[in-house]
């Protein structure tokens, strides 16, 4: 194994939902990777579709940076439907 | 940050249950008693399939070996799940294998021991994956990201695995005399080894109290113990075979089963390689290793070809 590169697995669990990860194995190529990812996370019907990357070209967001990144959207509420005051007798909004 | 602000942080974190995750600074004791428990988890389900695969072609029915056969490739694949959880702490996957190969790595107990009849397949999925459940389930709300999904997934497989175990003895325990003797005496080995599985009583545990500060386990090795040894008796019961220990007997005041004293000489024994078979086990992994590594070897060198003819 010396050297196998870290591969990332998503997993179509049906028809019509995302991928989603699942976790990691090594394999010496993608195809290996593939074979690899059916044999470790899809035993019991878990998927459809499996999608490896290599776990190198994944970036990513820095932990540090989370407050910044992500706390503005904390006080844009006026983005979500309740925000905005109607009067109870309107229907259907 | 400086360090005792990014510690008051995953303190807290830790405290409102909010997993930590790779990325993410944590304490280095944090770091390696994870990298220690989940590599130790990891050696164990791979080195757990020597004594089952000892037994599939031996398997009594086409039925029984389809499923030892399953059992032993989750087994595997439960192995890989915890290497890469444990990888995500910046440990190598060969740093690793080379830690157990080397007998530096601990992995469970209780794989030292052998598997001498067809009634242990069915004693080792009720009991010790029975006693391994126990112990897991509660690791899936570990602190920590990546061990806790591994531990979901894997508690999801494994129920399977018990419950054929018990369908195996519960066969034998319906049949013949000889059949049922030959769970009373698989039993009769497997009891206390078991209950050795949970690791050593409270006051001689040095990790659990800073593991429970951490929540990485959430319960002490004697409350699992316990609550192993009161569900068991009870499905012993049902088998029709007893319990090796005089002094098992319901407590009235306590509401659980009182139990009789664990043999911690042999516990200690064990750990320190000297089990029935600690040198048979050691001596499987490293044998599939060297052999597996022109496979290895191949696989890199394949890749490397394929490479180089799609930049041409």
């Amino acid at each position: 194994m010396n050297n196998e590169p870290l591969w990332e697995v998503f997993i179509r669990s049906k028809q019509g939902l995302d991928h989603k990860h699942v976790g990691s194995l090594h394999a010496a190529d993608a195809q290996t990777a593939i074979e690899n990812a059916r044999d470790v996370y899809t035993r019991r019907m878990e998927g459809v579709s499996i999608w490896v990357v290599e776990s190198k070209y994944i970036h990513a967001t820095n932990p540090d940076e989370s407050e910044s990144l992500f706390d503005p959207a904390n006080d844009k509420v006026y983005r979500h439907p309740t925000f905005y005051d109607l009067p109870d007798e309107l229907k259907y909004m | 940050m400086d360090e005792p602000k990014e510690l008051e942080k995953f303190d807290d974190k830790i405290e409102q249950e909010i997993r930590i995750e790779p990325k993410d600074w944590m304490p280095d004791d944090y770091r390696k008693m994870l990298i220690r428990q989940i590599s130790q988890h990891a050696h164990s389900e791979i080195v757990g399939m020597l004594p089952e695969a000892n037994w599939i072609t031996r398997a009594p029915s086409l039925r029984r070996k389809a499923t030892l056969l399953a059992k032993v490739q989750d087994e595997a694949g439960h192995g890989l799940y915890l290497y890469c959880a444990a990888e995500t702490l910046n440990i190598s996957r060969e740093e690793m294998v080379d830690q157990l190969l080397s007998s530096r790595a601990k992995y469970s107990s209780i794989f030292n021991y052998p598997t001498l009849s067809w009634a242990d397949m069915g004693t080792i999925g009720w009991l010790v994956d029975g006693a391994a459940i126990m112990n897991q389930v509660p690791l899936c709300r570990a602190s920590y990201g990546p061990y806790a999904r591994a531990m979901t997934r894997i508690c999801k497989e494994e129920s399977f695995h018990q419950r054929q175990g018990y369908e195996i003895l519960l066969t034998l325990c319906r049949g013949s005399k000889e059949q049922k003797a030959m769970a009373q005496d698989s039993l009769n080995r497997w009891w206390w080894p078991s209950l050795m599985m949970f690791g050593p009583n409270d006051d001689a545990s040095p990790h659990t109290a800073q593991s429970m500060k951490w929540k990485i386990k959430r319960f002490s090795n004697d409350e699992l113990r316990q609550k192993f040894v009161d569900v068991c008796k009870e499905q012993a019961d049902i088998l029709g075979i007893t319990i090796p220990d005089p002094n098992l007997k319901w407590n009235e005041e306590r509401g659980h089963y009182d139990f009789g004293e664990i043999n911690w000489d042999e516990f200690w024994n064990v750990i320190k390689g000297n089990g029935p078979c600690n040198k048979e086990r050691l001596q499987a992994r490293i044998e599939a290793h060297e052999n597996g590594a022109w496979v290895r070897e191949a696989a890199l060198a394949h890749a490397e070809k394929k490479k180089v003819l799609v930049n041409y």
